[in-house]
Formats: C-alpha cells, structure tokens, sequence
C-alpha cells in the first residue's frame, strides 16, 4: 500500500491527458509565435478567455461528471448581463440591485432546468435546449419592450466596478482572473477533498445505485443546475460592468467552448469520471489555442481547425489514459 | 427453532395482467444459504425485487424475525440489513476501489466546514474488508473497481454489504458470467459469508454451483415453489430435472448416448 509518487500513478488521473495537451499547445506556440504570449503583457489576453470561460465550464464539468448536461448557459450569459444592464443602467438602480437580481435569475433558471430534468424523464441535454431558447426569447423580448433597444448601456463605480468588472495588476487581466482562480480552489476542494465530490461521481457512474445509496440525487442534480446557470448569470453581470454595456446576443459560443473545455479537460461523456484540475487545464489549453494564434503568422481563421484537431486528439487520448487506469493492477504482492 | 431472519408468506406478484408470482412462501434462516433455482423467465429475478423492496408483492406478506414488514423501497431494505448485489458486482466502474466502498458513508477527518474524505482510511478499510474475505490480490484501495476482474468484484461489493451490517444477502446470479476459477472464488466467499451468519439467497442455473454451497433448495417453475429441499434430500440429476421442468435431463443423456452408439460415437445434429 506504498503513497509514494510515481509517474504512473500520475498518468492514471483523469487529467493526465489535459496536462499533455496543455503542455503540446504550448509548446506548439512557443515555437510558431514565439514566448511573448507568456509575457505578462501576452498572457493576459488568454487568461482573460480562460477566465470567462472557466468559471463556466467548472461547474458545467460537474453535471456532465454526474451525468447531465446544462446548454442554457448560452443564453444565462446575456440574461445575467442584461438583467444587470436594464435594473441599474436603464433604471438606474442601485447597482447592488442588479447585480442579486441577475444572480437570483441564475438560480431560479437552474431551479427549473433540475426540476424539469428530475421529475420528466427527458434528457437535460433536451430540457436545457428549451430552457436556452426559452431564456433567449425573453432577454430578447423584454429588452426590446423595456428599452426598445438590443443594447443597453450601465455604468458602474466604486466597490462593484473593483469586484466584478475591473482590470487588475497593470490595467490588462480582468478581475475575473481572480474570481476563476478563486473558484477553482473551492471547486478544488469540494470534488476532491470533501466527501461530496464522491457523490457527483457516484451519481454520473449509476444513478440508481447513487439513491439506494442513500446520496440524495435530486437535491444534488437541482444543487449542480443552479451552480452552472447562476455562474454563466455572474458571468454575464461581470462583463456588462466592465465593458460598461450588455448586447442581447451573444453567449451562444460559451456552449461548445465551455463544453470542449470540460472534454479536453478529461470529463467523460458519459458521466462518472473527469476532475476539476483536468477542466481547469482544458480551459487553459482551448483559450491559448484562440488567443495564440494572434502571436504565430498564421491566418487566425485557422484557429478552429487547431480546435478541432485538438478536440479529437484530446478524447482519443483521455479514452487511452482511462484505459489505462482502469486496467492498472500493482504488481502481485504476497499471496 | 429462531425464526427466520426473512419470510415470505403466501406472495403473489401480477404486473398488470400478467401474474408472475403465484402463492410463494419461502424462509431463509442465519448461517444458511438459500439457492434460488430455476430456468431463465422462472421468476427469480422478481422474487428477489420483491425482498429488496424495488416491487412490492400484490398480495401476501413479508417477514423479518416473525414480524410482518413492509419494504417501500431499496433503501428501506438495504436499512433493515437486506442487501443486494448484482450480477456485475460493482456499480460504480470508473470509481476507486475506497470511494465506491463508502459511498454515500464517506470517512472524514478535520473539522467543520475543513472536513476532507479521508482516503487513506477508506482505503485501507475497504481493502483490509475484502483482504479478510480472502481475496488477497486486491492490495490497493486506490484501483479503480472497472479493473477488477468479475469474481473480484462480486467479492468487493459482498464484503461492502458485510462492513455495512447486512443480515442477509442476495446474489442474483452472480456466478453466471464468471469462468471456473472466478465462480469458485465466488462460492468461497459465499461460503464465508454464511460461516459470519449471515442468509445468503443465491440465484443460480448452475446446480452445480448451488450444490457447493447451499443448505436449502427452492426450485421455481413458471411463478410457483415446484419443490423446496434440504441439502442431501435430492441427487443432483433430480434437481437438474426439476429445473428443467420435469422433462428429464437422464432420459434425454441416454437419447444421446444411444443415438452416438449407434452412429459410431457422433453426436446427433443440434436440433432447428
Ligand atoms: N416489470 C415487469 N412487467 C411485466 N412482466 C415482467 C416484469 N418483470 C418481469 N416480468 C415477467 O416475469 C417473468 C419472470 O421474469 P424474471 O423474474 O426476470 O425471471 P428470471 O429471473 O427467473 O429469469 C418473465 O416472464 C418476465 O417477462
Ligand atoms: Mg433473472
């Protein structure tokens, strides 16, 4: 029962295939378009991508571990930013106001997507494509109504400005650098550390053993749902406060970023297996491969072949590296 | 004599209009291994539904230690000591060898909000349960239970049951996928469950398998207990027969026999 380090117990963690990709991307840059984007001034651009997108992405690796999938996050990231937009901006409330009234709706979507996934048997992927239309229609609708406009503009100080929408060491890396950092240690230590993390994996692995377990898994599907579309709802508010505006579309490309994130990151399709480490160098990898590309002499519209390679690569090798892990047995000890 | 840890009385079990389970009574007592035979759509599989609390009979009572219980559900039977496992062991493949023995149980350590799973310490209990039930090859708690083999498994997820408290254990054909030696580890284990007086209901079609192990015998045919022995009261050609619904296996071995005899040790074409 040695605990000791080895470089095979390493290539058995669900994120083993993420941090090669990681390292592959980087090294693919570094020689294409040379170390700036590792300057501070470089790194800034793709930590601010991989900010937005993985303070998204966590929690939405966490349903896809337990088995569900959240798409409404598309349409949460303009409903958190426009919500936030036409409370304070339009109406010129308090900013305070907005910004619960943007996280209250974050909740209250997620409440309905783990109401209707619990209690229909239609697969999330199917209820959250009509909760993303449905959220659509009406950040559409009631903006147009409210303000007969599509773009709303909100202007915010003080405290709220430095928390939620503000550059930070130097003026170039937004403050959601930090609020994504933040959140990963929590997320951290919740899956991993914490005996909770157990169930969102015994959840994704069978449903049914998970209840007769004695986990409550609904109350866990509605507690994942809220987390997914309340953090694409803060995303949101965040960036209506720091560009000091919120357009009604936009958001949709948060679905298949988020969601190749969480699969270059290690997170099984299927439920059951992945880690927040391996979401967390998933983020990284896809944001340096859209922002690298502005470093190399390449045409940026290349980009999405890089994605796309990187995509099937990813899942090929993270099916080898579960492969290995689940046939890994120590060497015979003592019969 | 105690009475039996788990009875039933007079239950019958239609879905809709088909009936399935007619007039069963059967008891299972501590320390004893109760096979469960009988040719695939027999009705096992709903028999032991019904003692796991995922059905409920339609009629008929349960019983635990001569009082009358109800099993709304698979937890309130795992609750009252009633603990199933399946034929593929473990549920949770892509899990380590220590989460998916504690979960929902997790072992922690720290305090308050600070709590943390305690690996080692699931670890090294899970792999001490099953070491204790003689499957020595399972060393490390942080294996994924996807790469055990199937008797390994079975042996896991029957020494869980055990650790939990379970008072009696239902095995629902759990040598059927598992070549000789596998089932043979099985089987032992089984046997060291009843050694800790535990009931063991154990679903076969293997007579043999339920010949190594078992005390007491109920052969099901088409819904209804066709026969319900001891151990040493029938051969095992008159419980191969009673399985097969009567239609004798010897009278069908001399068919053979005398069809090869008679054309020079060639056995008769599989029939269309
Ligand atoms: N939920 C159900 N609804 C209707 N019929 C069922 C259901 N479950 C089992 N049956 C029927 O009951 C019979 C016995 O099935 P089962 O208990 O699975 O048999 P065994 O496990 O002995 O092979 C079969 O004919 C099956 O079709
Ligand atoms: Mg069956």
């Amino acid at each position: 029962m040695s605990r000791t380090f080895s470089f095979g117990a390493l290539a058995r963690r669900p994120e083993a295939g993420a941090a090669l990709g990681l390292f592959a991307v980087l090294i693919f840059f570094a020689i294409f378009g040379g170390v700036t984007f590792l300057k501070p001034s470089g790194m800034a651009s793709w930590l601010n991508v991989a900010a937005n997108l993985g303070v998204i992405a966590i929690p939405l690796g966490l349903l896809m571990i337990a088995g569900e999938l959240d798409i409404s996050v598309g349409a949460m990231v303009p409903f958190g930013a426009m919500t936030v937009s036409v409370i304070s901006g339009h109406y010129g409330l308090p900013i305070w106001m907005g910004i619960a009234a943007a996280l209250s709706f974050g909740v209250i979507v997620g409440l309905v997507n783990g109401f209707l996934v619990i209690r229909t048997a239609v697969p999330s992927l199917i209820v959250t494509l009509g909760t993303l239309f449905a959220v659509q229609g009406v950040v559409l609708g009631l903006t147009v109504l409210i303000t007969k406009s599509t773009s709303v503009a909100l202007k915010t100080e003080g405290v709220a400005k430095v928390m939620f929408g503000d550059f930070v060491l130097g003026g170039q890396m937004q403050v959601m650098v930090l609020w994504w950092l933040g959140l990963t240690a929590l997320y951290v230590f919740f899956v991993h550390l914490s005996p909770f993390g157990n169930w969102v994996f015994a959840m994704g692995g069978d449903k049914v053993s998970a209840r007769n377990a004695g986990i409550p898994t609904e109350r866990l599907t509605m507690v994942l749902f809220v987390l997914s579309s309340t953090s694409a709802a803060f995303v949101g508010m965040c960036q209506a406060i720091l560009y000091n505006s919120a357009q009604v579309a936009g958001g949709q490309s948060f679905i298949f970023n988020a969601i190749i994130s969480v699969v270059v990151g290690g997170v099984l399709l299927t439920g059951g297996f992945g880690s927040v480490i391996g979401i967390f160098f998933g983020t990284i990898t896809f944001a340096i491969v859209t922002q690298g590309i502005y470093y190399t002499d390449f045409d940026r519209n290349w980009s999405s072949l890089i994605i796309g390679v990187l995509l099937l690569g990813a899942v090929l090798m993270n099916n080898t590296f579960r492969k290995m892990a689940l046939s890994y047995a120590p060497k015979k000890g003592g019969k | 004599m105690a009475a039996p840890i788990l009875a039933l009385r007079g239950v019958n079990k239609s879905f809709g209009p088909i009936d399935v389970l007619h007039d069963i009574t059967l008891e299972v007592r501590a320390g004893e291994v109760l096979c469960l035979l009988g040719d695939n759509g027999a009705g096992k599989s709903t028999l032991i539904k019904i003692m796991s609390g995922v059905h409920q009979p339609s009629s008929g009572t349960i019983e635990m230690d001569g009082t009358s219980v109800s099993l709304p559900t698979p937890r309130a039977a795992s609750e009252k000591g009633i603990a199933t496992v399946h034929q593929f062991g473990g549920t949770f493949p892509l899990m380590s060898i220590g989460r998916s023995f504690f979960v929902g149980v997790e072992p922690t350590r720290g305090f308050g909000p600070f709590k943390v799973y305690d690996r080692n310490r699931a670890n090294d209990i899970a792999v001490k349960a099953v070491r204790d039930f003689g499957i020595t090859r399972i060393d490390d708690g942080d294996r994924l239970v996807g790469g055990l083999s199937g008797g390994e498994r079975q042996s896991l997820a029957i020494a869980r049951a055990v650790h939990f408290g379970a008072r009696v254990l239902i095995l629902d054909e759990p040598t059927a996928a598992l070549g000789v030696k596998q089932a043979t580890h099985v089987l032992r284990i089984v046997n060291e469950a009843k050694r800790r007086g535990l009931a063991v209901i154990f679903i076969t079609h293997q007579v043999m398998h339920a010949m190594a192990v078992g005390d007491h015998f109920a052969v099901l045919i088409r819904g209804a207990v066709a026969a319900d022995f001891h151990k040493g009261e029938k051969t095992r050609e008159e419980i191969t027969d009673l399985m097969a619904g009567g239609a004798s296996m010897a009278s069908l071995e001399a068919e053979i026999e005398s069809y090869m005899n008679s054309h020079g040790g060639h056995p008769p074409p599989p029939a269309q």
